[in-house]
């Protein structure tokens, strides 16, 4: 069998790089929308103080960690679930279980648990850290895994816990939720036009540089919500390979996550409880986009998940490769 | 003259970090233990629960349960430490699965049984702590497989000494029936 293990801390290392770049990039873009604006306008010979650059550059770094702080928190309530506090159906307890159990078999404390109302199965897990983390099922897919595919699934999203996966996930989340809304507001605000009424003034260095900026500017502002979803889906489709691969590290049974991704996959209606915006976080896409199934360049960097079937042959490799050396051993 | 300098700090520097490495597996894989013994404890303060519930129900099954009763019995006696108290826990524990799982078998052979009461509820708890236990046992036998390569190859094996890093046992299944491989049914529910 593979073993990712060594793979752990380099991913781990990684994710957290990749974390502090994501929140310099999305701290120095605001900043450039704000001070861009500020030149614009100090060219045209307004006010000189960068009144703009500031403000946008103070409400990134807030709008950062508000999002970090309260991102986990948020992309639970935008899915509606709740926390699986006191388990009551047999189905719950189960699953209390099973949770349990694939924490001590990661070595990582418990997290806490949450169901989705939504019959389209499909799970995800958020957090902060090892420490904060929390992993939510729909009861759909509750009501289709039987406890050995559940313990796979679950698997999968403990492995994205321990690599950290979680955090950066998160933050994008969070940040994709932020952009949207700060598009919508500035939207408003610029649909009364400061920059486009600029160009009834005649300002002394007036040409082409003044031109590009506005333009560039302009669009900056048009493609923020794309960029950071661009974002969103660089981050890769190689973490849910690593993620299948750590479940079944961590069950010693990669067969029975081949099958809970085989049931998950028939059930191709979209998960309607969880949002365009937490989409990369879920074990399957819940938008049951037709991109994630085909292969190539284009599919590579537009799709949050690789092709199920890549994934069900990958895991259905490992178990006869245990099957084959356990048949040898004995 | 500088060059040597430079090569002091460098090995300084890696000692440091290859001491360190041994250190953090050698406390993870004590940690790693430790989770055992909470997880076996567990099961101990089940057994008793889980015999009174089906007691009743199973009159014409005492010797199953006797057996049940006596492993665990043995089991909580058990209270050894060391290389060699591992062997011992272990045969007692691996005892007391086996008896743990006869009892499941039998369970499965009366479905009147698990229609009655809560013995499919103790059923499931039964499950998980057998998984429980199992998990917690990979769990130290890779972290324990980890720290024993590390401190046996080159070059980490020199600063071995230094951070008293020792062979660690890992935990062995003895019973023959636990060491097959499981079937595994795609088409079950």
């Amino acid at each position: 069998m593979t073993s990712p293990d060594g793979n752990l801390f380099q991913q781990q290392e990684a994710n957290r790089r990749r974390t502090t770049w994501l929140v310099i990039g999305f701290v120095l873009f605001f900043a450039w929308l704000g001070f861009g604006g500020d030149y614009i306008w100090a060219l045209e010979g307004h006010h000189p103080f960068p009144w703009l650059g500031l403000a946008m550059a103070t409400m990134a770094l807030i709008g950062v960690r508000y999002a970090f702080k309260t991102g986990p928190e948020k992309v639970l309530w935008s899915t509606g679930a709740t926390e699986l506090i006191d388990p009551q159906t047999d189905a719950e307890r189960q699953l209390a279980n099973v949770v349990d159990e694939m924490a001590i078999a990661a070595g990582v404390p418990r997290p806490r648990v949450w169901i989705i109302p939504d019959d389209d199965p499909n799970a995800f897990a958020t957090g902060h850290d090892l420490r904060d983390s929390h992993i939510a099922v729909t009861r759909g897919l509750l009501a289709i895994c039987n406890r050995d595919e559940l313990q796979g699934v679950i698997g999968h999203e403990l492995g994205h816990v321990k690599n950290l996966d979680i955090r950066l996930m998160t933050l994008l989340a969070a940040l994709v939720g932020a952009v949207l809304l700060a598009r919508d507001g500035m939207g408003r605000m610029m649909g009364g036009g400061m920059p486009t009424r600029g160009g009834s003034r005649k300002s002394k260095n007036a040409g082409p540089l003044l031109a590009t900026l506005i333009v560039l500017w302009l669009l900056s502002w048009i493609l923020a919500p794309l960029v950071i979803q661009l974002l969103a889906l660089a981050v890769g489709r190689g973490r849910e390979y690593l993620a299948d691969a750590m479940s079944a590290q961590f069950t010693r049974n990669p067969l029975a996550l081949a099958a809970a991704l085989a049931k998950i996959e028939a059930a191709d209606a979209p998960t309607q409880a969880i949002k365009r915006g937490a989409a990369h976080l879920c074990i399957a896409d819940p938008l049951g986009r037709r991109l994630t199934n085909s292969e190539g360049w284009l599919a590579d960097r537009f799709a949050t998940h690789p092709p199920m079937s890549m994934r069900i042959s990958r895991l259905k490799g490992m178990g006869y490769a245990e099957l084959k050396k356990a048949g040898q051993s004995t | 003259m500088w060059v040597l300098l430079v090569l002091v700090v460098l090995v300084g520097l890696w000692m440091v970090s290859a001491y360190n490495g041994l250190i953090s597996l050698k406390n993870q894989t004590a940690n790693a233990f430790k989770q055992i013994d909470v997880q076996l404890k567990r099961r101990h303060d089940l057994i008793p629960n889980l015999v009174n519930a089906v007691k009743g129900a199973m009159d014409f099954e005492k010797s199953t349960l006797e057996a049940v009763i006596q492993a665990r019995n043995q089991a909580v006696k058990v209270n050894a430490s060391g290389a060699e108290g591992i062997k011992q826990i272990s045969q007692a524990e691996n005892a007391l699965s086996g008896a743990l799982s006869r009892l499941l078998v039998t369970v499965e052979r009366y479905p009147q049984l698990k229609a009655t009461g809560n013995i499919g509820q103790l059923q499931e708890e039964l499950t998980s702590t057998e998984n429980r236990i199992a998990f917690s046992r990979q769990l130290y036998n890779d972290t324990a497989t980890q720290y024993n390569t590390k401190q046996q190859q080159f070059p980490t094996t020199l600063v071995a000494g230094l951070a008293h890093a020792e062979h660690t046992d890992l935990w062995e299944i003895e019973d023959q029936a636990e060491r097959a491989v499981p079937q595994v049914d795609l088409t079950r529910r």
